[in-house]
């Protein structure tokens, strides 16, 4: 097996994040989607900590994840020994009705986050995003302040340079930090190989479906692959030209869909 | 698997704004086919909706806000690949409003791109992103004229701006790795030559150039420097694990290792990864790791190993070279803090140098900065930092100042007119002001030395009664005695903490530093707090040094909640006080206190005299 040396640098990067974050952040939790990334990022975070994750894994719920997802949870849950608070969001009908289907479907897990922010009072937020996903996610930083309802002000970020983050804020904000905001897709996949990851089997294909992006079952599709192997997954994606959110409803209602997602505290 | 190279070169594109930077970016993607399916369709469509032509820039421009305006507002990031290797591209804004951002993404680069058209010349921002790049400590500087096309392909016109940039760079003390022209809207001379448009041109293409740009390797071969972040221990794990990064050179497992600026030393006894299949050994320039020591020695965070022989300068006063990026102006006398690594210190404004013009690099005779501005400033702090010349090192030579909560500039460090004041010892420098009298003078008077008593227990278990009896006997033998309690403290010192962790911490911490002085003026000192953290009273015994003694006072939680003298345990059974020692926020009791004072099987009367016999007998002269 490829022992991809060039990971170690990520890794060294993502985790001296973490240990920035838990130095200067308190109180601080991480939004698990169950997904590879933020798998990953909680299998750094027990490197990070030798063995032990620190704060609260928290899933915005929606009740909408497919099965293979919610047993995946409980089994790692189980295994590895950590916190996980669910947070029930809230449903469609109280959403923004002017937004797009997919957008206003999405919605319920910036809504689920803004309750828990206000009611738990948490200072960081860490988050498993990357900056190849998704355009608006390329424009991030590795601390992103938010107002307490969560809003982005992405016209007027922080000067971030040199591994100096800023970590102290005014009251009535937050901080959303992003570990693995350097990584790729592939990055991931690789790493997850390399380290013996355990991951939702969705990923895998069957039938000559695959999902390459987890979702809520609503709006979220599998993609054409043969890929039913990590090896075949990485294979596919030095190849592929494919954008790994294509799968994603939510991101091409409109133009500016995410955009407006992302503003109002999407993650 | 091939064996396909997996690193990746980081590059910021810059440049002045609307010379063409985010339109090579989309170019080069389209070239090296890295643009995602259906993104060239889905760019055609957007371009025309604003009525233009296909927009390459709009691959990069991804907030509906910079479409609209056409201008690039924050930094990103993107990736593409070669034969040789991947590269990330990063895209800094060139509107002066922005630069913050620029920094923020050139700060991270291996290499730059700098963006001149062709038509208009080198400009106010392409002279501004040039001189950050010498800032930001960036070698490998490549340099484009783009719209070729707009001044006809002309070499003499080429030649012309070339000469102009080349110029500017070699007064930065930048060579350009290579100088190609282009016309980035239509893809000459970045992946292919433009045999048809500009004959004339003999040099390679765009991505050629960059194959030969070379990633900036990690500092293995400077002198090792370790920043600590954090010390890590966990319930029923015996390990204390120091935690942080190699910033460069080499950690050694056995090495013995100084650490600043406390001047303490200590051998590394561990190098400590979870999950890992074999011993480690050793630990690269990059790598995030923690390691053990043999002593317990007081380290925290912002505190910079390095080995005996290597360290960093120390000193209260530091020159730096700086760019400014806050809306207020930066003038003489200002505090701000300053950070490096994981070091963090209040620094005042003690001058301002020069502010250097971009423009024609002359020297401005201002005393205060205005945004965007650079400038040569010296910084002095009260306390003793561990610094390094940028030129010496560059990843622990660099700064970033913060005003209260904001990022407000940043830049490079040169000691090259300070001298290290390493060797010039803490009790010197009091020497230097107090002339006359030195300690072992008042000891002398005394008749005995000056100690810190440091009491530590349960609430409860008598820590007050023994030091009020101590107090009453030292008295009587005509010592100079003095016991810290709550009382005397918190009502004064100490009035504006809580009982927050961080107050708390903060609290034992002045106590520490003032029971140090104090021992320092020739008094015995008896401390008299639950003081319930190990850490805590580790850096109290740092403070006051060889004339700390840390003493135990044992009786089991049973004990001392039954006597509760002012009724706290049951106020914290009733859940009225919070984080009440023992009850519910933990006692680190001490490994290896010099005496245990066990007050549950001895009376007042025989603690007493035990802590007077173990002070009389420390104290002598």
């Amino acid at each position: 097996m490829p022992m991809y040396d060039y990971l170690d640098e990520l890794e060294s990067r993502t985790i001296y994040i973490l240990r920035e974050a838990y130095n200067r952040v308190k109180p601080l939790g991480m939004l698990w989607s169950i997904g590879k990334d933020s798998t990953a990022l909680l299998w750094m975070i027990r490197k990070a900590f030798y063995g032990r994750v620190p704060f609260p894994m928290i899933q915005l719920d929606t009740e909408m994840e497919l099965p293979e997802v919610y047993e995946f949870r409980d089994q790692l849950v189980k295994d590895w020994g950590f916190e996980l608070k669910v947070e029930l969001c809230p449903p469609e009908e109280e959403m923004d009705q002017t937004l797009p289907p997919a957008t206003r479907s999405a919605t319920r897990k910036t809504e689920g986050l803004r309750n828990l922010l206000l009611r738990d009072q948490y200072r960081g937020m860490i988050l498993g995003i990357r900056r190849d996903e998704q355009s608006m996610r390329a424009k991030e930083r590795i601390f992103s302040p938010r107002t307490l309802d969560g809003k982005w002000d992405f016209k007027d970020q922080p000067a971030e340079l040199w591994d100096q983050y800023k970590t102290d804020f005014p009251q009535g904000t937050h901080v959303r930090i992003h570990p693995i905001l350097h990584w790729t897709e592939l990055d991931i996949w690789r790493y997850t190989l390399r380290e013996k990851i355990p991951y939702v089997p969705l990923y895998l294909s069957q039938n000559g479906k695959r999902y390459r992006s987890l979702g809520e079952k609503n709006i979220t599709f599998p993609i054409d692959s043969n890929a039913s192997t990590l090896e075949e997954i990485i294979a596919e994606l030095e190849v592929t030209r494919q954008p790994e959110r294509a799968g994603r409803a939510m991101d091409h209602d409109s133009e500016d869909s995410f955009e407006r997602l992302r503003a109002g505290g999407y993650m | 698997m091939t064996s396909k190279n997996l690193t990746q070169l980081n590059m910021v594109i810059v440049g002045h704004v609307d010379h063409g930077k985010s339109t090579l970016i989309g170019r080069l993607l389209y070239d090296t086919d890295s643009l995602p399916e259906g993104k060239v369709e889905e760019l055609k469509a957007i371009s025309e909706k604003r009525g233009m032509d296909i927009e390459w820039s709009f691959v990069l421009d991804a907030f509906q806000a910079e479409r609209d305006q056409a201008v690039t507002i924050d930094t990103t990031q993107i990736w593409f690949k070669t034969e040789k290797r991947n590269y990330v591209i990063i895209d800094a804004p060139g509107h002066r409003e922005f630069l913050k951002n620029m920094i923020s993404g050139a700060a991270a680069a291996d290499a730059a791109i700098l963006v001149v058209d062709a038509d208009e010349g080198v400009q106010e921002q392409t002279k501004r992103h040039a001189y950050l790049l010498h800032l930001l400590g960036i070698q490998q500087v490549g340099v484009v004229i783009n719209k070729m096309d707009l001044v006809g392909h002309k070499k003499e016109r080429y030649d012309e701006v070339s000469q102009e940039v080349v110029d500017y760079l070699a007064h930065l003390g930048i060579t350009a790795r290579f100088i190609v022209p282009i016309s980035a809207r239509h893809g000459d001379n970045i992946a292919s030559i433009a045999e048809k448009t500009m004959p004339w041109y003999d040099g390679e293409t765009v991505l050629s150039n960059l194959d030969k740009l070379q990633i900036q390797p990690p500092l293995v071969d400077r002198p090792m420097r370790f920043m600590v972040q954090d010390v890590y221990r966990y319930k029923g794990d015996e390990r204390r694990i120091i935690v942080g990064r190699v910033e460069s050179g080499i950690l050694n497992k056995g090495d013995k290792l100084l650490f600043s600026p406390s001047n303490l030393e200590a051998t590394v006894v561990s190098l400590e990864k979870w999950n890992s299949e074999k011993e480690i050994t050793y630990a690269k320039a990059g790598e995030s790791m923690g390691f053990t020591l043999d002593k317990p020695i007081f380290v925290e965070r912002g505190h910079i190993a390095s080995t005996h022989d290597n360290p960093p300068m120390l000193t209260r006063v530091f020159a730096a070279n700086i760019f400014w990026i806050a809306h207020h102006e930066l003038k003489e006398g200002m505090l701000l803090t300053a950070k490096f690594g994981t070091c963090s210190w209040p620094v005042m404004v003690q001058s301002i140098n020069k502010v250097i013009n971009t423009d024609d690099l002359q020297n401005e005779n201002q005393k205060q900065v205005k945004r965007n501005e650079m400038a040569e400033v010296v910084l002095r702090s009260s306390e003793m930092m561990a610094l390094y010349s940028y030129v010496n090192n560059p990843r622990t030579g660099r700064l970033v100042l913060f005003d209260k909560y904001d990022v407000v500039g940043g830049g490079i460090i040169d000691m090259a007119k300070f001298a290290d004041q390493r060797n010039v010892s803490k009790a010197a420098d009091l020497y230097s002001v107090e002339h006359l009298l030195r300690r072992e003078n008042r000891e002398w008077r005394n008749g005995h030395k000056g100690a810190v008593i440091w009491l530590t227990g349960l609430s409860g278990s008598g820590k007050s009664s023994v030091a009020m009896e101590v107090e009453k006997l030292l008295f009587n033998q005509e010592k100079q005695v003095y016991v810290l309690d709550g009382d005397n403290v918190r009502n004064g010192l100490n009035r504006d903490l809580g009982f927050s962790d961080e107050d708390r911490s903060e609290n034992i911490r002045r106590i520490g530093e003032v029971a140090a002085l104090m021992a320092d003026a020739g008094m015995i000192v008896i401390t008299a707090f639950i003081s319930p953290f190990k850490e805590d009273r580790m850096r109290a015994r740092a403070a006051a040094g060889q004339s700390f003694h840390e003493v135990y006072i044992e009786a089991d939680l049973a004990t001392c909640e039954q006597r509760d003298p002012k009724g706290l345990y049951q106020k914290a059974r009733e859940g009225k006080i919070k984080e009440f020692t023992g009850i519910s926020s933990p006692y680190e009791a001490p490994d290896n206190p010099e005496i245990v004072v066990d007050t549950q099987h001895h009376s007042l009367e025989e603690c007493a005299q035990q802590v007077l016999t173990y002070v009389n007998d420390v104290t002598k002269v």
